[in-house]
């Protein structure tokens, strides 16, 4: 497949035709959406699925932009994180707040799914903790929390505040990570859903907010307040979850998907088929064609991100090597971009691009960028003088001295730059799956989810094999692109001076 | 008595300085077409970058360097064409097989597939170049079939004025006897105006018509060798001939 071809196909990815369903990275927002995918699609729609964004920052953006229609949250999200509004607001006021934005909420799904602090049993019965005020008299404990519990203003900063709580050094983990550092020991307490099925099967102990410091969170679908013009059947397939799940259907449901590792689309499925009688076909995508599809999306992210970064890198390299002062500021800019953290370049892509392959290929291709541009400049720069020399004396004009001599000498150096390059895109694309991207990073995100090894190999295995490919197809192409006289080992020449 | 010939390069008032310190000049010199000049002196006396401002890849500060009665500018690689040059090592490229060295600005302006082939065997008979050579690359082939190919590519446009930075300066002895035998017989043949910068007043002798000795960026004398030797402008110059005179093979350095 050509370049153009693949830009086609990476920007295709993003026409609104279809209801797009997405969700957080947790196991239950996953559930939810699935749920709500696969009623719209037995009401006849056509769902693209977003599955497991980074955050809910992220999703919100996504849905504001248009780049999303649907996705489950909780109303206490939504008040205190995304609008900053009093936790005392209740739900007429949360309406109208959302509308204003072009954003409407289902009514409650049946359950609720709050914030909760947990510790482990033994560690409640020595110290005596049965609620959340008792934890201030214990300022030795070593607190963790999920890095958006730390920065929520619902979450530690308001826990903080209500309780007067001084436990210092507190850190910022993984949800999926905290659990196992809690039963290891290594943490005392943690932030929880109070619907994760962990509470049960590890046996741990939630703390009573007793001075409520946390708002409601039912569980609802927030969508585009146009998906009632756009789709209407579909929305109503969805609403009909309305009040249907209770919270421990919800907890089993988190359960199977969590520990028994069932598919997120069976689990869903079995629980419409079994509530609303809905018979929703689901087809769990083998192995191979899973590999398939995210080994199409993943080449497509690196291809099309390499090539957008060569036709930029190449031109800004030779203006470097041309311009001594130019050069340095070239070279400065493009370094400090590549010190830009790989999910923060990716994130900031989304205000202005949205959502799925479109910001991850700036993104990626913004960081292909240095290893290009410095070997462009360096192979251009480590002409010896005598060659530039001889090119200027033999009456070549400077555009003409580029394509016949500069170029192909320095072409070992440029393409070396660019399997650099290709390299590390293969490994930083699997991050594009946090953005919606897809490719060889969606099980891994999922396999860290489900704290899955072999799910996380299922990724990264692939990304390493393609990381392996794309290096021996660059050493190949090294072999028919650089030409032969600078290939041979050659010999000193005597007479260099 | 011939008509006396035009000057084909005229070096009037130049200075050329690198950092602080003049590395040449002021220098006022003039070539006669069709007569070899060669520029002389020991390392650091300013013979290669007075060579380099003649063929304009260097631009004087002060002064001027006129080709054919016109200044000669930086930029202009027309200009450049009339004029033949040749670094010290050959300057080839190392992507492009030899006969390609020698062809590449005639494809680069468009001549026809036959009429460089033609040129191309002609040089090579010229220069003795084998016609397998010229399939190689110059990594492949020796340092003095090196420099033939390089002299092949700064005549391929048949330029008027031919400039050699230290053509046999790192060749061995006999390569380097074969090529100055062939050197004298090309320029003699082509009656170009040739300048060289060599280190080696024998060689000098051997090629050249007149003699130009510099030291520290200056020019000390100019003239045919013998009268430097008859009359020369100050002490230094008498000890500088003799002190090569007794060295048969002068030293290889840049």
């Amino acid at each position: 497949m050509t370049a153009p071809a693949l830009l086609a196909l990476a920007l295709a990815a993003s026409e609104p035709a279809a209801i797009r369903i997405a969700s957080k990275k947790f196991t239950e927002s996953v559930l939810l959406a699935e749920m709500a995918a696969q009623l719209a699609e037995n009401g006849g729609a056509v769902v693209e699925r977003r599955e497991e964004l980074g955050g809910t920052r992220l999703v919100w953006e996504a849905l504001l932009r248009g780049d999303v229609d649907l996705y489950p949250d909780y109303t206490g999200t939504l008040l205190r994180e995304i609008l900053g509004m009093a936790a005392s607001a209740d739900e007429a006021e949360l309406g109208e707040a959302l509308s204003a934005k072009g954003v409407a909420v289902t009514r409650s799904l049946g359950f609720e799914d709050s914030y909760a602090i947990g510790v482990r049993r033994d560690v409640a019965r020595r110290l005596g903790l049965r609620t959340l005020s008792d934890l201030g008299s214990h300022p030795e404990l070593r607190l963790a929390f999920t890095d958006e519990f730390m920065d929520r203003t619902d979450g530690w900063p308001a826990l903080r505040d209500r309780y007067r709580l001084s436990q210092r050094g507190v850190r910022g983990l993984d949800h999926d990570i905290a659990y196992r550092a809690l039963l290891g020991g290594e943490i005392d307490a943690t932030d929880l859903y109070s619907t994760d099925a962990e509470i049960d099967r590890y046996d741990l102990v939630v703390l009573e907010d007793d001075r409520h410091a946390f708002p409601r969170y039912r569980a609802v679908f927030v969508y585009r307040a146009d998906l009632e013009r756009r789709s209407p059947e579909a929305l109503a397939a969805i609403r009909a979850l309305e009040g249907r799940i209770a919270a421990g259907a919800m907890i089993a449901m988190n359960a199977r998907a969590r520990f028994d590792r069932v598919p997120a689309a069976e689990v869903a499925s079995a629980f419409l088929a079994e509530t609303l009688g809905v018979r929703a076909p689901v087809s769990v995508a083998g192995l191979w064609t899973r590999l398939l599809r995210r080994t199409g999306e993943h080449l497509a992210l690196v291809a099309v991100s390499l090539t957008l970064a060569a036709a930029v890198a190449l031109p800004l390299g030779i203006w470097a090597a041309r311009r001594r002062r130019a050069g340095r500021v070239i070279l400065g800019v493009v370094g400090v971009v590549q010190t830009i953290p790989s999910l923060a370049l990716l994130v900031f892509m989304i205000p202005l691009l949205g959502i799925g392959a479109r910001p991850a290929v700036t993104a990626l291709a913004l960081y292909a960028l240095l290893p290009i541009v410095r070997n462009t400049h360096a192979g251009l720069v480590g002409i010896a003088p005598e060659l530039r020399e001889s090119a200027q004396a033999l009456g070549l004009p400077p555009a003409a001295r580029l394509r016949l001599v500069e170029l192909p000498l320095a072409s070992p150096s440029i393409l070396a730059g660019v399997k650099t390059s290709a390299v590390i895109t293969v490994g930083t694309a699997t991050l594009g799956a946090l953005i919606g991207a897809g490719g060889y990073g969606q099980p891994i995100l999922t396999g860290i989810r489900l704290a899955s090894t072999s799910l996380i190999l299922e990724g990264a295995v692939p990304a390493a094999l393609l990381a392996l490919a794309v290096q021996g197809l660059f050493d190949l192409l090294e072999r028919v692109l650089v030409p032969r006289g600078l290939q041979a080992e050659a010999p000193r020449r005597e007479s260099a001076p | 008595m011939p008509r006396l010939p035009l000057n084909a390069i005229e070096v009037h008032e130049v200075v050329k300085r690198f950092g602080e310190a003049a590395a040449v000049g002021p220098v006022t010199l003039s070539v006669a077409s069709k007569t070899t000049l060669a520029l002389v002196g020991p390392s650091g006396s300013g013979k290669s970058t007075l060579l380099r401002l003649m063929m304009g890849l260097l631009e004087p500060d002060e002064g001027e360097v006129r080709f054919r009665g016109e200044a000669v500018r930086a930029d202009d690689a027309a200009r450049r064409r009339k004029m033949g040059y040749v670094v010290q090592g050959g300057g080839l490229f190392p992507h492009l097989r030899a006969g390609e060295n020698a062809t590449l600005v005639a494809r680069y302006l468009g001549w026809p597939r036959a009429e460089s082939a033609g040129r191309l065997q002609a040089l090579a008979s010229l220069c003795r170049i084998d016609e397998p050579i010229l399939g190689r690359y110059p990594a492949e082939i020796s340092g003095g079939e090196r420099q033939r190919v390089s002299l092949m590519r700064a005549l391929m446009l048949d330029p008027e004025v031919l400039l050699l930075d230290e053509p046999l300066g790192a060749l061995d002895p006999v390569t380097r006897t074969d090529l100055q035998h062939d050197l004298r017989r090309i320029f003699g043949e082509l009656g170009k105006t040739v300048v060289l910068v060599t280190h080696d007043l024998a060689e000098a002798a051997f090629f050249a018509h007149r003699v130009a000795l510099l030291r520290e960026g200056r020019l000390l004398q100019e003239g045919p060798l013998d009268e430097l030797r008859r009359a020369p402008a100050s002490p230094y110059v008498s000890r500088f001939l003799e002190a090569l005179a007794q060295r048969p093979e002068p030293e290889v350095a840049g």
